[in-house]
This record gives structure tokens, sequence and C-alpha cells, in this order.
């Protein structure tokens, strides 16, 4: 059952965020096939410290896919190889004995290096606070049950709020764009009556945002779409074009 | 000496909350403002509380250790949230929910609180909606409920099975909306490490900015902690990898009673250990037996076979297969609730039956479900847990069984509140799953998202401002004072003195060996002398860490191991003071079974007599036992009685 293989790793190093880095070249042998990439990564780093060398920073944390922490280039793809996973769902048995695997950081003028593999996404937090929200306070509600909302706007709403904020659609995007990630949210806030009074502020407020923090233009390349690891349709980005015409046009 | 006094308002059960706010203080407007507020956590329940707090209108300092506030642990709740809005019309109502919530805690939990968490609980849904939480919805357009373990009604509101993510999404983009209009400021990456005492009271924090390694002061009129459970002390738990009992422990060495910590849940649908590697367990959820039959083979030849790998589950005739849940529950078969289930598993296993190549696996097997009803209706249920699955242990569960075994999930445990949820420490408040209040003995599904946001929406605004309106004429202090910079100093040396260990093994290594400990001896069944050999052995482990634990890289940077290290230093001691508990504690109850103490059939037998009361510890000093104060659970609703499921 068990299977177990012998790799090279060529993992990029920065001491800090101004600092120069480089890739380092490392073997592994003997992982199970049955381990997932970060386990990989955890033996990985047990060996350095015994080595008494510094561990490989990473971001992680729930390591099943929902929390939006991981990220990694994984031989040029954001998530790695495998389709519709995050990295800390990919495992090691999509990969093959004596094979070469290239990591880096998230690349992008949004995400600037923090450490090692950790990037600083910050800015997708900024974004959300311009707009992302209905903006109720607690309490004083009209019951849950007041408005009915058509299941399938309902269902669709649930799609595009499965957005992680994990930022491989900026980092597969040549432009450095944002759009996906944005348009998940003022998708999901349009076609729920409770997010539609502010729906076409909220688009633009949100875009001003994005382009003030140095992400780039959508060019509708569609790259995102393939490397979302939550498959958030580039439909969304269409309904975010449609309400920011409005907002333009209002003004 | 710590005095108990958990402040339960006057008045019949269902009149207390309301008794409370009618006659609590409350702080005007233009106070508000001169108030500060630190909240530790983002989870639902520390982001619904510091999003609330700025609508108020008073000062906010929010902390996480995430990267963002998003993606606290939270996020990965993956079943649904309790209500009492009897939409469905099937008999629930606010006394149900309550009496479910006491009964299902084994009767260890206090009514008062219990109660009002059920008031509230109908307020939480109306909330979340208007913030445009995508709940699962009805073709007429209303909200669909499912129904949940330890209840007769369906009461479980949902978002396919992602329902914590939106929740928590909700919650922060509210939060987000008060740092857009400057009444919360939001610290990401940054570790409080420190509560700051000044005259007795809680006056602020020591955090770690964890991308730079610089201590920081932080001073606030309260300090709310809403930092998440201990469940990793076990290493592996379905927790995410950064939760941590850290913050509690903090408060609990300044003086904070911490309550109950040996009630543990442990959940018996987990993804099996694989290998020595592996980090974490991965959450299969519970509504898969409704569907799937559990059994191990009847003979051991058989079981070793598979585990040798010369033999397949399909392999195996009816026959000699060991439905064991339907043979010793018949009445409840493989819907008995988590804890049963999870000790009869342990049991097979332990008897040698066990499957998988460790032998610490049995089977759910959906053959009968998918010949009944087609494997088209099993993948609509549960598609996108087989998907999940068959990700990670690659074999397809539409045509061989899944392996399953238990895993510690949830801590019912925590920091000791009362009912305005205060700690013993004045001016400490502590929320969601990091105090003890509402689940005694035992959590039911779906009632730990209720309670956090319960908290932090419609408990905390309001209880808080009792505590404050006494303090609109303290000044804010500066954090020059002799208390924060004492409070710096001992965080300081408390680092500086875990690099200079300088020895042969890493945080990881030592963490596992604290995890078999727990897992084997504080567990799923403990007993009288294993509770005692655990000690011992978490005391060996504690001496190991602080003589042979190797941190590279410095403390002025940013450095992962050293963040682990000083939160494994934590959990040794919160294992050492889990046995304790365990040990003190003579009886079964909920999450807590003694071997000592179960019926012939092998229930948990409560001893009401001596053990009605939530067991507080106080710290003592380092070198010193922890003192034992008893919190007595008067029942004044709800009458005590065996729980049976033959
Ligand atoms: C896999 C899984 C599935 C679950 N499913 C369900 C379900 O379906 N229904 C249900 O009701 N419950 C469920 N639960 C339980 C529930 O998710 C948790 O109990 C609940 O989310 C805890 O919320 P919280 O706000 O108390 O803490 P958490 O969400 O754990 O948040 C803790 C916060 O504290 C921060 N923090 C911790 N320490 C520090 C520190 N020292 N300094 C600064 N910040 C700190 C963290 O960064 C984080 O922001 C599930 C749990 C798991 C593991
Ligand atoms: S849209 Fe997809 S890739 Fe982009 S942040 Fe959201 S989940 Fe990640
Ligand atoms: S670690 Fe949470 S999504 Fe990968």
């Amino acid at each position: 059952m068990e299977n177990s293989i012998n790799i090279k790793l060529k993992v990029w190093r920065q001491a800090g965020p101004k600092a120069k880095g480089r890739f380092e070249t490392y073997e592994l042998s003997n992982i199970s096939t049955d381990s997932s990439f970060l386990e990989m990564f955890d033996i990985l780093n047990e060996q350095l410290i015994n080595k008494g060398e510094e561990p490989v920073a990473f971001d992680h944390d729930c390591r099943e896919g929902i929390c939006g922490m991981c990220s990694l280039y994984i031989n040029g793809r954001p998530h790695g190889p495998d389709d519709d996973v995050t990295t800390c769902q990919l495992h090691m048995r999509k990969f093959k004995d004596g094979q070469t695997i290239t990591i880096e950081p998230w690349r992008s003028a949004g995400f600037p290096v923090i450490k090692d593999l950790i990037v600083d996404r910050t800015a997708f937090d900024q974004i959300i606070a311009s707009g992302g929200y209905v903006s109720v306070n607690t309490g004083g509600i009209p019951d849950a049950n007041a408005i009915p909302i058509p299941k399938p706007d309902a269902d669709e709403a649930m799609d595009a709020a499965s957005c992680i904020g994990c930022g491989a659609c900026v980092a597969a995007c040549k432009n450095g764009s944002a759009m996906l990630f944005v348009s998940a949210k003022v998708s999901q806030m349009a076609l729920l009556p409770q997010g539609r009074v502010e729906a076409t502020r909220r688009a633009k407020n949100m875009v001003a945002k994005m382009d003030e923090l140095g992400f780039g233009n959508c060019t509708n390349t569609g790259a995102c779409e393939v490397e979302c690891p939550k498959g958030i349709s580039l439909a969304n980005i269409a309904r975010l074009n449609r309400e920011f015409l409005k907002a333009s046009l209002q003004d | 000496m710590v005095k108990i006094d958990a402040k339960i308002p006057e008045g019949p059960m269902a009149q207390k909350w309301e008794n409370y706010k009618a006659n609590q203080k409350l702080v005007n407007p233009a106070n508000k403002r001169k108030l500060d507020i630190i909240v530790v956590g983002t989870g639902l329940a520390g982001a619904s509380a510091a999003a609330s707090f700025g609508e108020m209108g008073f000062n906010v300092k929010v902390f996480t250790i995430q990267d963002s506030p998003r993606r606290a642990h939270s996020i990965a709740a993956q079943g649904g949230i309790n209500a009492a809005k009897n939409y469905p019309n099937d008999g629930d109502s606010v006394y149900r929910l309550f009496y479910d919530t006491v009964k299902g805690g084994d009767y260890r939990a206090r009514e008062a609180n219990v109660h009002r968490l059920a008031e509230v609980s109908n307020s939480i849904i109306d909330q979340c909606v208007a913030q445009g939480v995508p709940f699962a919805r009805e073709y007429g357009g209303l909200l669909d409920n499912r129904s949940f373990g330890g209840a007769q009604v369906s009461r479980t509101f949902y978002a396919k099975g992602q329902t914590g993510q939106q929740l928590l999404l909700g919650a922060y983009q509210a939060l987000m909306r008060q740092v857009n209009a400057g009444s919360v400021k939001l610290y990401t990456r940054n570790e409080m490490v420190e509560i700051v005492m000044v005259d007795g009271k809680a006056r602020g924090i020591i955090s770690r900015n964890l991308v730079t390694g610089k201590l920081e002061r932080h001073f606030g009129h309260a300090v709310v902690l809403a930092t998440g459970g201990y469940g990793n002390t076990f290493f592996l738990s379905t927790n995410a990898m950064g939760s941590n009992g850290s913050a509690a422990w903090k408060a609990y060495k300044k003086g904070a009673m911490f309550a109950n910590p040996c009630f543990a849940q442990i959940h018996p649908t987990c993804i099996p250990v694989h290998g020595e590697f592996q980090s974490k367990l991965t959450l299969m959820s519970e509504s898969l037996r409704n569907d799937g039959r559990i059994w191990v083979p009847k003979k051991k030849e058989d079981a070793e076979a598979i585990r040798a790998g010369k033999l397949k589950p399909t392999e195996i005739a009816e026959e000699d297969r060991d439905y064991y849940l339907e043979r010793r529950y018949p009445a409840f078969g493989n819907l008995v609730p988590r804890d049963v289930a999870s000790r009869a598993a342990k049991e097979r296993c332990d008897a040698g039956y066990g499957v998988g190549n460790t032998g610490l696996a049995v089977y759910l097997d959906f053959k009968s479900s998918i010949d009944r009803l087609g494997s088209d209706a099993i993948k609509a249920r549960y598609g996108n847990l087989f998907q999940m699955y068959e990700k990670i242990v690659d074999d397809n569960p539409y045509e061989t069984p899944m392996m399953i075994y238990p895993a510690i999930h949830y801590t019912m445990g925590g920091i000791w509140v009362d009912y305005e949820l205060q700690t013993s420490v004045p001016g400490l408040f502590s929320a969601g799953e990091a105090n003890f209040s509402d689940h005694g003995a035992n959590r039911l599904g779906a009632s730990a998202l209720m309670q956090g946001l319960a908290d932090g929406y419609f408990v905390l605004p309001y209880t808080i401002q009792n505590y404050l309106a006494d303090d609109i004429a303290t000044p804010r202090m500066t954090t020059e004072e002799k208390e924060f910079e004492e409070a710096e100093k001992a965080a300081k040396g408390h680092f500086e003195k875990l690099i200079s260990i300088k020895g042969n093994r890493s945080v990881d290594s030592i963490h596992k060996e604290l995890g078999l400990v727990m897992w084997d001896f504080v567990g799923m069944a403990r007993n009288k002398e294993g509770l005692q050999e655990a000690i011992e052995k978490i005391q060996a482990i504690k001496k190991e860490f602080w003589s042979n634990v190797r941190i590279p890289g410095s403390e002025e940077d940013m450095n992962i191991e050293l963040e682990k290290a000083a939160r494994l230093a934590d959990f040794i001691e919160i294992g050492d003071l889990m046995a304790r508990d365990a040990l003190h504690r003579e009886e079964s109850c909920g999450g807590h079974f003694r071997e000592e103490f179960q019926t012939e059939e092998g229930e948990a037998l409560r001893q009401d007599d001596k053990f009605a009361y939530s067991g507080c510890w106080e710290f003592k000093g380092d070198d010193q036992e922890p003192e034992l104060h008893k919190e007595e659970l008067k029942f004044e609703v709800v009458k005590l009685v065996q729980r049976n499921y033959k």
C-alpha cells in the first residue's frame, strides 16, 4: 500500500521584506505518497532544525482547504498541479519519484514578500473594508424569514461567497489583478436583497480601493478562474462590470 | 483566595436575562468614546464582539495571530448553527433548546447561561441574514433546516457544508466596516503574550508582533479573550494548526480560574492517522452516520490480513462482519452520541479488530444504502465529503468502505466566567470556546457557533457596559507606567529563556510526545492509575522541553519555531491540569469517561451526589499544586436523569 518517493526541492528563501532572495536546493528521500504537500514541508523543516538551520517559513492553518492561509507557487502553478484544491489539500501522490519541485511565494505587486514563502495579503482586508459588507449594526433586525429569497439566487450567492481569500487568482494573473476576488464579493451581495441596496456604491468603492492598492487591470485572460481552488466563476466579473457601469452612469 | 460568585440574576429562569438587562448599568454615548476595549481573537466570538463594540461607539483594538481576521479557526466549521426558530413547526421552543443543551451536556452546565443562550439564538439568525449570509433555502424562498445529533427537532441552519465560513465572513465584514469607520483598530499577525494588571484589574496586554518579533504594549479599560479552545494539547486534532490555549493560560496565571479542563470532546468520524508525519486530523461530518454502517471484521485473522494488505474489506462476507454499534445499541445503532460511538471504536481496535495499516480504524460502509437508494442519492447527500475523503486517502468510498477513527475536536472546559462572561479577574472577560460556559461535559453539534455569536453579538455588548459604567472617570493610561514595563520585561524574559535552551529536539517532536501521552491516558477512556502515570510523564516532558528544545533564529524576527515553542510550553501545563481534573472527577459524564464508573453494559455513570459542580482551578505558583474550588450547580428547572441509548 505504502509508496514512497525521493524528490528534489528548489525553495525560495528570503530573510525579510527587503532582503535579496535566492533558491536553495534540498533533497528529501522516502517521502510517503500518502503525505500531504505541507506534511512533506514539515519533514523538510524537521531536518533543517536538526541540522541547526532555520526552517522554511510558509503560511498555513486549517490544512483542509477552507481558511485560505496556505499559498505557494508550485512548479509554476498557484496551489500546485492538482485541480480544485488548495496547497494544503495537495498530496505527494501527484509527484513522481526523482522529480524536482520548484516552490515560490505568490509573486505580485499587491502581495509583498514578508519572509521565505510568506507574503502580505492585508490588501484583501483593505478592499473588504472599503465596502464588502451590508451596512447594518447588531440588533434591531427584522425576522430572518421576512424577505423570501429565490433559492437559485441564494445558491448562486453561496457559490460566490465560497471564495477563501487565498489570492491565487492574483498570483495567476499576468496583470496582478484582483478582479475575481472583488467580483465574488460584489456578486454575492448583489444577488441578495439585503446587499442589493448598496450594490453599485459597493462595486465602485471596492474597485477604487483595488486600483489604489496597486493591483493591475483585468484583461479577461481567464487565468484566475483556472487556478481558483474554489471554482469561482468569471461570470462574477461580468456582474461586477455591470454594477460598475451603473455606478459610473450615476456619477 | 478567590470567591466564586456566578452572579446569576434573580427571578424565574425565563426572566433572568430580561431582569438583568432591565437593571444593569449603561454607558452613555459621550462616555463610550472615552473607553477602550481590547478584544483578543477574531473567530466568531471575537469578531462579533469587536464589531458590536465598535458600532456602539467604544474604541476597540482587536488582535489575531493569523494574517487576516477571516482566517480564524471558526472558518472550518461545517455542519451548522442551532436556533429555536421553530420554522419547521415541529415543536421546537426556547425551552426545548435550553433543555436539550443542559441534558446533552450531561447536567454539568449552569442553567441560567444556557437559558440565555437559547433565548438569543433566534436573533443570531436574523442578524446573519441581514448581513448577507447565504443560508440554504427552500424553493419557497424561506430558510431550510436540518437535524443534528441530540435533538428530536430540525433546528440547524446551514450554508452548504461551510456554515462556519459564512458566519465568520459575516462577522468579519461587520468588523472591517468598523475598521473602515475608525472605531476598531486591527492588529494582525499579532499575538497576545501577557495580560497587564493594574490595581487588581486587567488593564491591557503585551503582544508580540509576529512579523518583526517586537513586543508591544496596549492599554484597555477592559480585555476580552476570545481565543478558542485548547484541543491541540493532543497535537493531533481537528483544530487548525495555530489553535492554542496560551491566552487562556496567561489569564489563569494572572488569577482567572480554569474550569473543567478535563471536559474535551472526541469526535467519532475523522479520517484515521496515516503515518508518523501526520500533522492534523480531518473531520468527516457526523451526518454520514445517517447512511453509513460501522463495522470491523468478526475474526481476528481477517483483521490481521487486512492490516497486512492481504485482504480487502469488500472480500469479507456479511456473516464475518461485526456491526458492533448495531449489536450493542439496537435502539440507536449507528446514531448513538459522539462519546459512545468513539469509545466503542476504541474498544474494538484495542481488542485487535482494527483495520487500516495501523489497526487504528474502523469501517463506515455505505454499501447497503447505495443498494437501497442508489449511488446518485448518496452522492447528492454526501458528494463533497466523499470527494474530500478521496483526495486525502485516495480511495473511492462508493466502492470500498471509508475508514474512520475518533479524534479530539472541541474543548468544553475553559476559562471560568460568571453570568456576565467576566472571569475571576475584574475587567477580564472571555467568550466563545475559550470560556467554559454553556456546554457542560459535552457539546451538542451546531451549538458552538451559536454560543460564539451569542456571546459576541448579544451578551457581551450588554454585560461589559455594566462593568465599564464604573470606569467612565478612569483616564486612559499611558503604557509607560511601571505595570506595563514589568509585564513586557516578563514576556521578554520568557522568550529569551526559550531561545537560549539550544537543545537537540524540535518543538514538534516534543509536542507529538505530549500528544501521545494525552491520547493514551487522558483521552477517550481514563482511569486512576493511567492519570497518575500521565501526570508523571507530563512532568518528564516538561523537563525535557525546558532543557532540550531547539529553536533556530532569533526572537527579534519572524520566528515560527519560537511561536510554536511558547504555545507548547503552555500546552504541557494545560495537559497537566487536564489530567489532574480528570483524576479528581471520580465519575463519568459527557466527554469524561472514567473506566471505574460505568454500568455493567459499559455506559457512563454520573455521581450527582458528589460531582454536580464545575471544577474551578486556581493557580497557586509555578511549583505549587493548583487549588480546586467548586461552583455548585443548582438545577431549578431540569431534572437529572441517566442517559440511555439502548
Ligand atoms: C472541523 C470542525 C468543525 C466544526 N463544526 C462545527 C459545526 O458544524 N457547528 C458548530 O456549532 N461548531 C462546530 N465546530 C466548533 C466551532 O467551530 C468552534 O468551537 C468555534 O468556531 C470557536 O470559535 P471562537 O470564536 O471561540 O474561536 P476561534 O475561531 O478558534 O478563534 C480564535 C481566535 O483567537 C486568535 N488567537 C488565539 N490566541 C491568540 C493570542 N494569544 N493572541 C491573539 N490572538 C489569538 C486566533 O487568531 C483566532 O482569531 C467545529 C470545529 C471543528 C474543528
Ligand atoms: S477568487 Fe478563488 S483564487 Fe481568488 S482569492 Fe477567492 S478563492 Fe482564492
Ligand atoms: S491551510 Fe487553510 S486553506 Fe490551506
